[in-house]
């Protein structure tokens, strides 16, 4: 029966995957927000052929066969980063049979501390259909990274992820985004089972069985399978790897981790990352965090702040935004975080750089994502006004130069309920 | 409010024997709140949404003795402290029907869960201000958003959680300075998953819906029983009463034994605490009527609520509010059918009650970006929603659920002069609340960082929070 359920909401969001199949679009008259040195242009055009973005400017000239979208004055920005998500891996969260986002699920996790698994690969369960992924899109998520679970049940390293592409097709992950994800400090403690001295311990363990300093023994290998020595080596090649952390003092540690084994970090959540922004800076770090924070919910979050985001920007750390709240059902509600950034003091255009550019360069994507410029990929929006105001909806949205259906599952029971 | 003459009867009676019983103490836990001192404010040429629906442009709010005054243009200033209102927007207080600041506090350690006694599936004897820690930073950063009122709710582990009680949103160093004085209590109760996932994972009852309606089915049962025993003890001890100067040798009844679970279910029949519950499910909801009906005490509010558009005409014909969410949803199965447009929906209904609730201390900051996205919604399905309207989702109707509506929720004269200036049009992620006034009392402005009030916790911490 259950199953039958989720077969008919698969259904349903078939029906709603990408409409037309527009080779050639020009988007004539809006304000765009590049996200480049170029800024902001008023009443300027939008090229788009093949799905690439072939010229921005003033009085573009459609050719034949292009179709034509008069945007009236109304702002365009690249397609949103929906941030951390479990999308596509995560339809109801609390029904574990929904739910790809852990190596050990339900009663497993009973079973006591489980032992890291970097093989542990989020991108096979993807499922490019899911109802949720829908319902983000018609609000402006283009794109996000699809992200193991944390430490529920997963250990400190909760495995592999990587950014995938919100349009329904099946090939969704974009090459070069994939990234090892880590949990590390107070709240890993309880998925890990183990304190924070513990979490540094075997992390710096799996790094000694993934690249031995002489040849070892197989009996010597206590922690990690074959396979996941092979993945963590591969990452310690100047691989990407995301830590889950808030303290200041586990960023020093995550940045000498780094120094140390020649990883490429990026740190999310960062209540305490202002504290050592400078440091990120100069190392150039990627840094999420969600501005909608201020309130500490542990120990390592003493100082978390509504200018965090502002902080960070100013410091010249590359800042991005993630929901940490609902970041898979609500990873629309970054936009939402943006504007509150922005209310605290973070500049407008640094806000939106925080859903688009940067979270595509922090994935390794920047050259061809998150930017309205030429050659990049047509992942667009339109909006109704001020894209961060939360009164705005978004009109359209483009991904791969191919408008999407506006609807969603949400839509379709809004019209069912409509008053009359 | 059902107060029915069996009820009245009661609490004359029980009234006269907590009396006889414990001459000092008639009301266990009385507030001990103070009314703030302050000076006679009169804010000039704001836009006002008074929260009756009204919207007044270019008009003053004039405060004194802790009141609203008056509401109108070019107001006599009197000797009042003059604050210009020009390019701001002026509301009532904001007022949270759905909070677990205090019980579930930051930081979260576990030290601090005391907002769910998941020991049993009634608990109805509890009362979450037992479990109120006031030193929650969580406080202050809710009033820099504008909430000057707010209702601290049990969690929804139990088919009945027990009592909620409402608190005014200032510093103290106990729950009772801050209990909002005469304010009825709430009672907490909870539909669907959570409490069958909670007592069915231990292999006990309930584990089904239908364990969670027999449960409160039989709840409610035992209560009538005990309203029963109290009123032949009351008629006894009329009796007895009568007798006892003629006959010397008449006994005094004995009261039958005192039950706290009980007394909060009795309560809530006789009128005396707002019934607030946790329902996800439309048919739910419409279960847990016809509950109340069979046992005669009516639903303040239903919480959270994301099927509620799917009967918004009900609610309203039933006068009972929804206490929604702007756009969770799909986190469990009960909220798969979450729509943006929900309290838009609800509110459309003729005498419908929708209100903005937050069960998060982070949307506890922000009920006016939830109200202006839920507005949003609204307007592109074709709904009217002016701004007038759509603050009454996060004061008046608020209040009207916590059975406070005579005192706060609006501008009205007479009213508690809770205000909040707004920097610009409140429903916008860039509005800020400029300043909040409590009993007419200045208790935080943005501009002086020194007026955000900190807690115990935070002193000698990293500093952090509103700034």
């Amino acid at each position: 029966m259950k199953t039958r359920l989720l077969i008919l909401a698969g259904t349903l969001a078939c029906g709603m995957a990408p409409l037309a199949s527009a080779q050639s679009v020009l988007i004539r008259g809006a304000k765009v927000h590049t996200v480049t040195e170029r800024g902001t242009l008023e009443n300027a055009d939008v090229l788009i052929n093949d799905g690439r973005i072939v010229e921005v400017g003033r009085n573009l000239v459609a050719g034949p066969g292009t179709s034509v979208v008069e945007a009236r004055g109304r702002p365009l920005t690249p397609g949103l980063f929906g941030g951390i998500t479990g999308l596509g891996i995560q339809e109801v969260s609390l029904e574990s049979s929904t739910v790809d986002n852990s190596p050990v699920s339900g009663d497993a996790r009973k079973a006591g501390p489980p032992l890291p698994r970097p093989e542990f690969d989020v991108t096979p369960a993807f499922n490019p259909d899911s109802m949720v992924i829908g319902v983000n899109r018609v609000d402006g998520i283009t794109s996000a990274m699809v992200a193991p679970g944390g430490s529920a049940g997963a250990g400190i390293i909760a495995g592999q992820g990587a950014v995938a592409r919100l349009d329904g097709r099946v090939d969704a992950f974009v090459r070069g985004s994939r990234s090892l994800f880590v949990d590390l400090g107070s709240d890993a403690a309880g998925g890990s089972g183990r304190g924070r001295a513990a979490q540094f311990m075997l992390l710096d363990q799996a790094v000694r069985e993934a690249r031995p300093p002489k040849p070892m023994m197989e009996r010597d290998y206590q922690l990690l399978t074959a396979s996941g020595r092979e993945t963590l080596a591969t990452y310690l090649n100047g691989g990407r790897v995301v830590f889950d952390v808030n303290r200041a003092a586990d960023i020093r540690q995550v940045l000498q981790l780094a120094a140390r084994t020649g990883l490429k970090p990026v740190i999310v959540g960062g209540a305490q990352a202002p504290q050592v922004a400078s440091l990120l800076a100069s190392a150039r770090v990627p840094v999420f965090i969600d501005p909608l924070e201020n309130l500490p919910e542990s120990f390592d979050q003493m100082n978390v702040s509504l200018e965090n985001a502002a902080r960070l920007n100013k410091a010249g750390v590359e800042v991005s935004f993630t929901n940490l709240n609902d970041g898979t059902h609500n990873a629309r509600k970054v936009r939402q975080a943006a504007g509150v950034a922005v209310a605290n003091g973070m500049p407008w255009d640094a806000a939106l750089a925080a859903l688009t550019a940067n979270p595509a360069r922090a994935f390794g994507l920047g050259t061809e994502y998150g930017r309205i410029a030429k050659g990049y990929v047509a992942d667009l929006v339109l909006w109704s006004g001020d894209p961060l105001e939360v009164t705005t909806l978004a009109e359209q949205v483009w991904i791969d130069g191919r408008a999407q259906s506006m609807r969603s599952r949400q839509t379709e029971l809004r019209d069912r309920y409509r008053p009359r | 409010m059902r107060l029915t003459s069996i009820g009245i009867l009661f609490v004359a009676v029980l009234t006269a024997g907590a009396v006889e019983a414990a001459s000092d103490a008639k009301v266990p836990f009385a507030s001990t709140y103070q009314t703030l001192r302050s000076q006679p404010t009169l804010i000039r040429n704001a836009v006002v949404l008074d929260g009756t629906g009204q919207r007044l442009d270019g008009a003053d709010v004039l405060m004194r003795d802790g009141k609203i005054v008056a509401v109108g243009r070019t107001l006599d200033a009197a000797g009042a402290t003059v604050v210009d209102g020009t390019g701001k927007w002026v509301t009532p207080g904001l007022i949270d029907v759905h909070s677990h600041l205090g019980v579930y506090a930051s930081p979260g350690v576990e030290a601090h869960s005391d907002g769910n006694e998941a020991t049993d599936p009634v608990t109805a004897g509890v009362w979450a201000e037992h479990g109120v820690w006031p030193q929650d930073p969580g406080f202050a950063t809710a009033l820099a958003g504008g909430v000057t009122t707010l209702q601290i709710l049990p969690g929804s582990a139990n088919l009945i959680g027990g009592r909620g009680v409402t608190l005014r949103n200032v510093p103290a160093t106990t729950y009772q300075a801050m209990k909002f004085p005469g304010a009825p209590q709430g009672l907490k109760m909870a539909c669907g998953e959570n409490p069958k996932r909670v007592y069915g994972g231990e292999g006990r009852a309930p584990s089904t819906r239908m364990g969670n309606v027999a449960g409160y089915r039989q709840a409610f049962a035992d209560a009538q029983d005990y309203q029963a025993s109290l009123k032949k003890y009351a008629e006894e001890l009329a009796a007895f009463e009568k007798r006892k100067s003629k006959d010397k040798s008449a006994e005094p009844p004995t009261p039958p034994k005192r039950d706290l679970r009980l007394e909060t279910l009795v309560a809530a029949m006789q009128g005396e605490v707002q019934v607030h519950i946790h329902c996800y499910r439309a048919d739910e909801m419409a279960v847990m009527l016809d509950i109340a009906r069979e046992f005669g005490f009516h639903i303040a509010a239903f919480h959270h609520g994301v099927e509620a558009y799917k009967i918004a005409d009900r609610l309203a014909q039933e006068n009972v509010c929804g206490a929604l969410w702007a756009d969770w949803w799909g986190f469990k199965m009960e909220a798969y059918d979450g729509i943006g447009e929900n309290l838009a929906f609800v509110d459309h209904a003729q005498n419908s009650c929708a209100i903005v609730h937050s069960d998060s201390a982070e949307g506890i900051q922000r009920l006016n970006q939830e109200a202006a996205k839920a507005m949003a919604r609204g307007r592109a399905a074709g709904l009217e929603i002016p701004p007038e309207r759509a603050v009454r989702w996060i004061t008046a109707n608020a209040a009207k659920a916590l059975g406070i509506a005579d005192r706060v929720g609006t501008l009205e004269p007479g009213r508690i002069a809770d205000v909040v200036i707004w920097d610009r049009e409140p429903f916008s992620v860039y509005a800020h609340a400029e300043q909040v006034y409590i009993d007419g009392a200045l208790q935080f402005d943005r501009r002086v960082p020194a007026s955000v009030p900190r807690s115990d916790f935070l002193l000698g911490q990293p500093s952090g929070g509103v700034r």
